[in-house]
C-alpha cells in the first residue's frame, strides 16, 4: 500500500445508503465522470462540488448499504476521495470498493471524535492521526490485498488473461 | 345566404342570428378542458392575476394524462399543483383515467357545444358535432376567468365521403391520405367538415380518429353531422345533445373535396412530418425498434380489437418493444373483459395503464438515438418520441401491430 | 460439528466441507445482469480481455428497471445487452417479461441448492427456494462471465425461528419488517439468515420470497429457507433425496438464534427514511397519504394482488389518492387477468402499469413531489428513492397498502 497521506475530512452519518451516494436517476449516464456532480445529492447536494481530490470521508455505521450499484464506489473514487473511514460497511459496497481500488478503513471511534474540516494523516494498514490522537487501523485480508495490489479486479483478470 | 356548421355553432355561442367566415365573435364557452401538459403554467398565471376568479367552475375539466404515473420530481410537482388547485376550487378532475380527449368524448362532449381545450387535438370533439379547438394557456386562462373568448369564424373545407373503406384499410389511412393531399398547413385557420353517404360506414372510433388528426393539416376544428351512430354513442354514455347543427345547403365552403373511400390504401406517414405520406407497401423494409398502439387517435376498443385480431397466436419480434395503451379506463376494462389484454400480453406486448405514453414522447417508451418507432400516435415530428436523432412512422393499428410481429414495417395482410 | 444450510450449499458446490469464515471459490450456477448494469458489466468484461463467456446458458439478461423507458438513453442499455447476447450466444434474454428477481425462479433458472449472483442487491430473493444467491457489482459480474467463478467468505448464520399462526392481517412482509427493525439495517451484515419454524413452513413460496428479498435490508448476504415440497412444486422439480439433503444439521453452529411467536405479530411499517425504522401500523393510523404503490420484487406477486383485491372489491380508492399497481411479471399479470384480480383493482380505480420495477427503483412509475406521502410494498424507503428527498416513504404489506388506499390515510387492514 501507499505511504502516509494527509486528507481533509468530510463527515457523513450512519446508514449512508447507495441511493444517497448516487440516486438511480443518474445510474444510466454513460461515464462515471458524468455522474460525479450528483454524488450524495439527496443528502447534501453541494458536497460533490466541495470535495477536492485527496479529501476523505468519515461516516458512522453501515456505510454503502442498499443496492449493488458499483457506480456508488466508482463515483466516490472519481471525486478523488482518498479513503472512507466508517464504523462498518455494507458488504456489497465493500467488495465493489475493493474491486475498484477505493480504500475503505473500519474504525469505531474516529466518527465520534472528529468534525468536518479536520485534517488527518492516514497510514494505510497502520493508523490515522488527527487532532493529536492516533487511531489504530487494521489491514485487509490477503485475498483482498491481492486484488488491491493488482490495481483492482479488472487488472487482476487482465493479468490472468495474459494481457498485462 | 346559409351558414356552415362551424358558423352556426359560433353564432349560437355568440348569441347572434348569423355570422360568417372572417367575422370575429365573442363567444361563451360550454366547456374548458386542460391537461397536465400545461395546466401548471395556467395556474401560475392565475395566481398572478389581480382578481383571480373562475366564471363557472362547472365548465372546467382537468385531466392528468400526459405523464401518468409521473416519471420525475418535476412532473410530480406540476401534478401536485394541478391536483391541489382542482381540489381547492372543486374542478372536475381525472388522474390516470385515460387520455383527455377520450375522457371528454366518453363523459362530457355534447353536440352543438363550443369547447376550448389546452391541447391541439381538441378538434376530436367534432366527431360528436361539437366545435372543439386547441388553445394555449393564456387563452385558456382568459376563458376560465371570464367564461368567454373571441374567435375568428373559420372558413370550412368540406369533404364529401362516398363508398366504403376496403377491408384492411382504416380511418387512420383515410385521414393521413387527406392530410397528405392538402398538406400540413392546408387547413390553417379553417374547419374541416366531413359529410356524405360514406359517413354511415364509419364507427364513432373512426370518426374520432379522423377529427382528431385534422389539426395536423392545421385545422382550427373538425366537424361531422350528428347521425344515428353519434346519437347511439351519446345514448350509450347517458347524454343528450345541446343542439344539433348542420350546414345549410347554400352555405359557402372555401373548398370541397370528393373522396371515394374505396380508393384509400394503407398509408404510412414517414419522418418527420404528418403529411409525408406514402403507401405502406413502400416502407416494407424499414426495421423498427418499438411499436405503439394507443393514443387519443387510435387507443379505442375498436383499435385494440383490430390489433388483437392481427397478433392473436403470434408473437412480438425479438428485440421489439410493443406498447399497447388503452385510451381510457373504460377501454382498458372492456379490453380486459373481451380477453384482448391477455391476447396482447400472451404475444409479448407491454400493456400499459391508460395515458398518452410515447405519443407525447415522455414518461413511457421513450426511444433512443437512431431508433425507429411505428406508432398510431398523432405526430411524427423530429424528436417527438425521444432522442432528437430518432424516427417515427405513423400508421394504422393494423399496420403497427403487423410491424411489431415482423420487426419491420409491414401491412397486416402480410402476417394474417 | 454440524453444518448450517449455507455451509451445506457451499460445501456441495465446492466438493468439500466448509465452515463459516472459510474463503472459497464457488462455481456459479446462474448469473443475472439487469438492464441498468449491462453496459457497465460488458465494458468491464471487455477490459478484462475475455474472448468468450464461460457458459452462455448460465447467463440471464433481464431488462426491467428501465421499462417502460423514461429517458432517451435508457434504450441504449437494451441495445448493448442485445448485442452482447448475440455476440456471445446468450439465449436467456428477457426484454419485457418482468422483474429480474421474479423471473429467475419463476422462469425456471434457479433451483434449490444453486449458487447464483446478480448485479442487483435483491438477488438474495432466490433464498426462498433454498439457493445461495447474492448481489454483486458489475466488475465481479464481468469476472464471473469470463470464469464462471467467484470467491466468497462462508458466512456465519443467524437462525430465525418463527412458530405459530399469524393473525389474519399480518403477512410475511410484516414479519420481515419486524425482523429488520429488531436486527437493524446492519444487524446481519456478512451473515446468512435461516428462516425456520412452523409459521414459515406454512407459508407459500411467494410469501417466503418477500422475506428472502428483504434479508439484504438487514445487511445479510442471503436469507434462506429449507426447500420443501412446496418449493419443488414451484420449481417444477421432484422432492428428491438431493433436495432433502438441503437442511441444516441439528448441531449446526449459529452466531445468533432468534425465536418469534407468530401470534405476537402485528401489522407494521418502515417509516421514513430508514428500513429499520419500524412502527406498528396502529400507531401511524390516520396519516394522510397521496399515493399507494403495490408492486416490486418484494410484493408484486399474485397473492399480493389478490390480498389487495379482497380488500378493494366493491370499493374505490380515496379521492385524490392514486393506487399504482405494478405486477412483478408478465406471468403474474396474465394470471391476475384470468382470475379477475386486475378487473377488481381496475374497477376500484387502480392505475395498473406494465410489469417491471416501476416506482421501486425511482425511474418512473409514480414519482412523487415534496412533502407527499406514499405507502409502498417494496423494499426500500431511502431518502429520495421515489422523488425528492422530501417525499415520505412508508413500507408496508399489500394488505396495509390496500386498506390505506381505500381510506386515504394509513389504516390497518
Amino acid at each position: 500500500m501507499s505511504d502516509s497521506f494527509t486528507a481533509k475530512i468530510w463527515v457523513l452519518g450512519d446508514d449512508i445508503d447507495t441511493d444517497i451516494i448516487l440516486p438511480t436517476e443518474y445510474l444510466a449516464m454513460k461515464t462515471v465522470q458524468d455522474m460525479k456532480p450528483y454524488a450524495f445529492s439527496p443528502l447534501r447536494p453541494e458536497l460533490a462540488e466541495k470535495i477536492k481530490p485527496g479529501d476523505m470521508i468519515v461516516a458512522g455505521k453501515n456505510f454503502g448499504c442498499g443496492s449493488s450499484r458499483e457506480q456508488a464506489p466508482e463515483v466516490v473514487k472519481a471525486l478523488g476521495v482518498s479513503c472512507v473511514v466508517a464504523k462498518s460497511y455494507a458488504r456489497i459496497f465493500f467488495r465493489n470498493a475493493i474491486n475498484n481500488g477505493l480504500l475503505l478503513i473500519e474504525n469505531q471511534d474516529l466518527y465520534d471524535e472528529v468534525k468536518e474540516g479536520d485534517v488527518a494523516t492516514v497510514t494505510p494498514g497502520k493508523s490515522i492521526e488527527v487532532n493529536g490522537k492516533t487511531y489504530e487501523i487494521a489491514s485487509l485480508p490477503d485475498n483482498l490485498m491481492d486484488i488491491l495490489n493488482a490495481g483492482g479486479l479488472v487488472q487482476a483478470m487482465r493479468k490472468k488473461n495474459g494481457l498485462d | 345566404m346559409g351558414m356552415t356548421m362551424a358558423e352556426k355553432i359560433i353564432a349560437a355561442a355568440a348569441g347572434v342570428e348569423s355570422t360568417r367566415a372572417g367575422d370575429i365573435e365573442t363567444v361563451t364557452l360550454d366547456r374548458l378542458m386542460s391537461n397536465d401538459g400545461t395546466t401548471h403554467l395556467t395556474i401560475d398565471m392565475y395566481n398572478n392575476l389581480k382578481n383571480p376568479h373562475i366564471e363557472d367552475v362547472s365548465k372546467l375539466v382537468w385531466i392528468i394524462d400526459h405523464n401518468i404515473p409521473a416519471d420525475s420530481p418535476k412532473t410530480a410537482a406540476s401534478h401536485k399543483k394541478m391536483r391541489n388547485f382542482a381540489k381547492e376550487h372543486g374542478i372536475k378532475f381525472y388522474e390516470g383515467e385515460g387520455v383527455c380527449h377520450q375522457i371528454m368524448m366518453e363523459n362530457h362532449v355534447r353536440p352543438g357545444e363550443l369547447i376550448f381545450g389546452a391541447d391541439s387535438h381538441t378538434c376530436a370533439y367534432g366527431a360528436l358535432g361539437a366545435f372543439g379547438t386547441g388553445v394555449g394557456c393564456t387563452d385558456y386562462l382568459y376563458a376560465m376567468v371570464t367564461g368567454t373568448s373571441w374567435l375568428l369564424v373559420p372558413e370550412t373545407i368540406r369533404f364529401n365521403l362516398k363508398g366504403k373503406l376496403r377491408e384492411g384499410v382504416y380511418a387512420r389511412d383515410l385521414i393521413l391520405t387527406i392530410i397528405g393531399r392538402i398538406s400540413a398547413n392546408g387547413a390553417n385557420y379553417k374547419a374541416m367538415e366531413f359529410v356524405g353517404e360514406g359517413m354511415a360506414g364509419l364507427s364513432m372510433a373512426d370518426r374520432i380518429s379522423i377529427c382528431n388528426l385534422c389539426v395536423e393539416a392545421g385545422a382550427k376544428t373538425a366537424l361531422m353531422e350528428v347521425d344515428d351512430v353519434a346519437m347511439a354513442y351519446l345514448k350509450e354514455h347517458g347524454r343528450e345533445p345541446k343542439h344539433i347543427f348542420k350546414s345549410d345547403e347554400d352555405a359557402v365552403f372555401s373548398q370541397v373535396y370528393d373522396i371515394d373511400l374505396s380508393e384509400i390504401n394503407p398509408i404510412v406517414a414517414k419522418p418527420h412530418f404528418v403529411d409525408n405520406i406514402v403507401d405502406a407497401s413502400e416502407c416494407q423494409d424499414v426495421k423498427i425498434d418499438e411499436a405503439f398502439l394507443g393514443s387519443c387517435n387510435n387507443g379505442r376498443i375498436e383499435d385494440l380489437r383490430v390489433g388483437a385480431s392481427v397478433i392473436k397466436g403470434k408473437h412480438v419480434a425479438d428485440g421489439v418493444r410493443f406498447l399497447v395503451v388503452p385510451a381510457s379506463r373504460a377501454v382498458y376494462n372492456q379490453a380486459l373483459k373481451e380477453g384482448i389484454l391477455d391476447t396482447f400480453m400472451e404475444a409479448g406486448a407491454m400493456v400499459m395503464n391508460p395515458n398518452c405514453s410515447v405519443c407525447w414522447g415522455a414518461c413511457q417508451g421513450v426511444i433512443g438515438e437512431g431508433e425507429t418507432l411505428i406508432s398510431t400516435g398523432t405526430r411524427n415530428f423530429k424528436g417527438r418520441a425521444g432522442h432528437k436523432d430518432s424516427f417515427v412512422y405513423l400508421a394504422s393499428a393494423a399496420t403497427v401491430t403487423a410491424s411489431a410481429i415482423t420487426g419491420k414495417i409491414t401491412t397486416a395482410d402480410k402476417v394474417i | 460439528m454440524g453444518q448450517t444450510l449455507i455451509e451445506k450449499i457451499i460445501s456441495k458446490n465446492v466438493g468439500h466441507p466448509v465452515k463459516a469464515g472459510d474463503i472459497v471459490t464457488v462455481n456459479v450456477d446462474y448469473c443475472m445482469i439487469d438492464d441498468i448494469m449491462v453496459p457497465f458489466a460488458v465494458q468491464k468484461f471487455e477490459e478484462m480481455g475475455f474472448d468468450k463467456v464461460w457458459d452462455p446458458d448460465k447467463v440471464v439478461l433481464i431488462y426491467d428497471h428501465f421499462l417502460p423507458a423514461t429517458q432517451v438513453d435508457d434504450s441504449r442499455h437494451f441495445r448493448v445487452g442485445d448485442e452482447f447476447a448475440r455476440k456471445y450466444d446468450i439465449k436467456n434474454v428477457h426484454r419485457t417479461d418482468g422483474i429480474c428477481h421474479q423471473l429467475m425462479t419463476e422462469a425456471g433458472y434457479v433451483k434449490p441448492g444453486h449458487i447464483a449472483f446478480g448485479t442487483d442487491s435483491h438477488t438474495v430473493t432466490y433464498g426462498c427456494v433454498g439457493a445461495f444467491s447474492t448481489g454483486i457489482g458489475y466488475t465481479e459480474m464481468a469476472g464471473i462471465l469470463g470464469t464462471g467463478q467467484l470467491w466468497v467468505k462462508v458466512p456465519e448464520t443467524i437462525k430465525i425461528e418463527i412458530d405459530g399462526t399469524l393473525p389474519g392481517n399480518v403477512t410475511s412482509k410484516d414479519i420481515i419488517l419486524k425482523i429488520i427493525g429488531d436486527l437493524t439495517a446492519s444487524g446481519a451484515t456478512y451473515q446468512s439468515i435461516e428462516f425456520t419454524g412452523s409459521t414459515v413452513e406454512a407459508m407459500s413460496v411467494a410469501s417466503r420470497m418477500t422475506m428472502s428479498n428483504m434479508a439484504v435490508e438487514a445487511g445479510a448476504k442471503c436469507g434462506l429457507f429449507v426447500p420443501d415440497d412446496k418449493t419443488c412444486d414451484y420449481c417444477k422439480i421432484d422432492y428428491s433425496d438431493e433436495v432433502k439433503e438441503l437442511v441444516p444439521d441439528n448441531d449446526a453452529s449459529y452466531s445468533r438464534i432468534i425465536r418469534l411467536r407468530a401470534e405476537d405479530m402485528v401489522p407494521v411499517m418502515a417509516c421514513p427514511s430508514l428500513v429499520d425504522n419500524i412502527h406498528p401500523v396502529s400507531e401511524l393510523a390516520g396519516i394522510k397519504v397521496d399515493q399507494v404503490f403495490l408492486g416490486s420484487c418484494t410484493n408484486g406477486r399474485l397473492e399480493d394482488l389478490r390480498t389487495a383485491a379482497t380488500i378493494l372489491k366493491g370499493k374505490k380508492v380515496a379521492p385524490f389518492v392514486k393506487l399504482i399497481v405494478t405486477p412483478a411479471s408478465r406471468k403474474i399479470y396474465r394470471e391476475a387477468l384470468a382470475d379477475g384480480t386486475l378487473e377488481i383493482l381496475s374497477d376500484a380505480g387502480a392505475i395498473i402499469t406494465t410489469p417491471g420495477c416501476g416506482l421501486c427503483c425511482g425511474r418512473g412509475g409514480g414519482i412523487l413531489s415534496d412533502d407527499e406521502v406514499v405507502v409502498a410494498t417494496n423494499n426500500r424507503n431511502f431518502l429520495g428513492r421515489m422523488g425528492t428527498s422530501k417525499v415520505q416513504i412508508y413500507l408496508a404489506s399489500p394488505a396495509t397498502a390496500a386498506a390505506t388506499a381505500v381510506a386515504g390515510v394509513i389504516t390497518e387492514a
